[in-house]
């Protein structure tokens, strides 16, 4: 698995590891034992890093090449039976974001999230998890469609931002973020939305209004990545760790701000390292929330929606 | 300061009132190099009788042009931007906050004020793109929920004027989530059956266009005007080739579809009336 440069200290551990089988298959030595204790002290080590990041270091911990996608946690979570539902309707199918119906539990519920690939060639065909407004216009599409049979939603949240280009500008990037916003507020059906890589500005927003907006451990959502604030602000592209830490985008501080409602734990060593794990622990807490929710009744839902929303920020009146 | 505070009355407003708009006694057209006194310029809308240049105007101009008798209340004047975040880049945003507020002399990136238009209740809500860029921090969300909550009570017409370069980035998240709260209060204007009408006016990008701009029930748009989601050096950046001609200009939103109509600034309030007219009367 490809390291992060603060895990330098695993990466020794287990070229020992390596060395050690190396060593057994050579020589007839028993190395059983040195290679345990090497991989308890791996996850040691990964425990202790991975409880102290840094804001920079947990946007880098959420952009890991071999951290799990939308995808993946669907199809893990669910009971066999999720398909893609494709297009907008409109004009075209956007891959960067997808969305189908999947049992939970047995439960029927609404999946959408942006899904980034996981090789060179995906990652082209998923435009890098950045979304055209067919994206957006298919997610709501799909949200009306849990709406009209009566099914909650759960939106995944995983991108760079919404694709800036010059189709996207034709077809009202702008418009199709903005129109997601407005009618999430009014879906009569409950939404949970949780962030579980990169939440990056209105191409996260656009499908991160809900009852529960949630954060796993490591990620980030803010207006800006902290490259792009850094380049701005900075005027130069070597500011990311002071930009990640001004602009307050953990879920550690977002959640002390009220911008959001909760934080998920993820196995230590990150997402990446226990992927099983984490898909268990997300589909516990999707669960667990929508028992609270589907007890509410549509109008209590909506207004709280709205009030939620409405109470953020900060301001002096004098 | 409060250069605006008070009702206005009268068409003719005393010439210190207007010191903020002019440079100096003449003005020369940028692009067809006309020159006008800036008495004549202002009284034109600052668009160029010869060229229909729009030139930038402010808030407190937009006020005089739409409401009736120039006679309206301003609004929400006693909010003041906070700095939850305790942001600090090149400058502490406590210090670009005193900076901005003593060369503009106004608070915040949105005046919000009330009065009536052609007999119409309306409340119009105004960006200052003059402070910081017109992006959208805490009050610029505040001040719209509450002109929505003061259109709702009064029965009164929503009209956004925006221009801005997008978000707020010394107030991060919560600028981002003013893109929710905004059209979270704008369900609740549509559900009380009160017309919205956005004005796009240059520049209008970001996090403003991607919520209640794109959100009217009428968008309508200034000649010219950049109107976009992204910034143009971000997607000649991201897609490596030069953009086309016009691209994101009003005329380009009008040709695939996403503004109503194009409204030169000397025709807002007589097109606007007429529209609301339409819709309430
Ligand atoms: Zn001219």
């Amino acid at each position: 698995m490809e390291l992060l440069d603060f895990e330098e200290p695993i990466e020794l551990l287990l070229e020992q590891i390596e060395q050690a089988k190396i060593i057994a298959s050579k020589s007839q030595i028993d190395m059983t034992e040195t290679i345990a204790d090497l991989e308890a002290k791996v996850e040691e080590t990964r425990k202790n890093i991975y409880k102290n990041l840094t804001p920079w270091q947990r946007v880098q911990v959420s952009r890991h090449p071999g951290r799990p996608y939308t995808l993946s946690y669907i199809k893990a979570m669910t009971d066999g039976d999720f398909i893609e539902l494709h297009g907008d309707r409109q004009i075209e199918d956007d891959t960067a974001m997808v969305g189908g119906f999947g049992s939970l539990d047995g439960k029927s519920v609404l999946f959408i999230g942006q899904q980034k690939g996981e090789n060179t060639k995906m990652r082209q065909y998923r435009n890098f998890g950045m979304s055209n407004p067919g994206g957006y216009r298919k997610a709501l599409r799909l949200m009306r469609l849990a709406e009209k049979f009566n099914r909650p939603i759960v939106t995944l949240i995983d991108t760079p931002g919404a694709f800036p280009g010059i189709t996207a500008e034709e077809r009202g990037q702008a418009e199709a973020i903005a129109r997601n916003l407005f009618e999430m507020f009014r879906i009569k059906v409950p939404i949970i939305c949780i962030i579980i890589g990169e939440g990056a500005s209105g191409g996260a927003i656009g499908i991160g209004v809900g009852d529960r907006v949630i954060m796993l451990e490591n990620t980030w959502y803010s207006v800006i990545s902290p490259e792009s604030c850094s380049s701005i602000l900075w005027r130069s592209w070597e500011f990311k760790e002071k930009a990640a830490e001004a602009l307050k985008l953990t879920p550690q501080d977002m959640l002390a701000n009220g911008l959001i409602d909760d934080i998920i734990p993820e196995p230590a060593g990150g997402a990446h390292s226990h992927p099983e794990i984490m898909f268990e622990t997300v589909k516990a807490e999707i669960l667990k929330h929508l028992e609270i929710l589907e007890q509410k009744d549509v109008n209590t839902l909506i207004s709280e929606r709205i009030e939620k929303f409405t109470r953020m920020g900060v301001f002096n009146e004098r | 300061m409060g250069w605006f505070t008070r009702l206005k009355k009268g068409i003719i407003t005393e010439t210190k009132d207007k010191k903020d708009i002019r440079e100096g006694l003449w003005y020369k057209c940028p692009r067809c190099k006309k020159i006008v006194t800036s008495d004549d310029h202002y009284a034109s809308a600052n668009v160029c009788s010869e060229c229909n240049y729009h030139d930038k105007t402010n808030s407190q101009h937009y006020f005089e042009l739409l409401f009736d008798n120039q006679d309206y209340t301003v609004l929400f004047n006693n909010l003041y931007p906070a700095d939850p975040l305790r942001f600090v880049d090149t400058k502490k945003y406590v210090d670009r906050i005193k900076i901005t507020t003593k060369s503009t002399g106004i608070n915040e990136a949105m005046s919000v004020a009330a009065g009536k238009i052609d007999d119409l209740n309306l409340v119009v809500a105004s960006m200052n793109f003059e402070f910081i860029g017109g992006s959208m921090g805490a009050v610029v969300g505040e001040k719209i929920s509450r002109a929505i909550d003061h259109a709702i009570k009064t029965r009164s017409a929503l009209l956004i004027i925006s221009k801005s370069g997008g978000a707020r980035m010394m107030e991060a998240g919560f600028s981002l989530m003013q893109m929710a709260k905004t059209s979270a209060k704008l369900t609740l204007l549509a559900d009380a059956r009160l017309p919205y009408v956005s004005l796009m006016t240059d520049p209008t990008t970001g996090g403003v266009t991607a919520s209640f701009a794109m959100l009217g029930d009428l968008n309508i748009a200034e000649p010219e005007a950049l109107i976009g989601f992204a910034g143009p050096r971000v997607i000649k950046e991201t897609i490596k080739r030069d953009l086309p001609e016009g691209f994101q200009r009003s005329e380009f939103l009008l040709d695939h579809g996403f503004i109503d109509f194009i409204v030169d600034r000397r025709e807002l309030k007589l097109r606007l009336a007429q529209q609301l007219r339409f819709l309430m009367a």
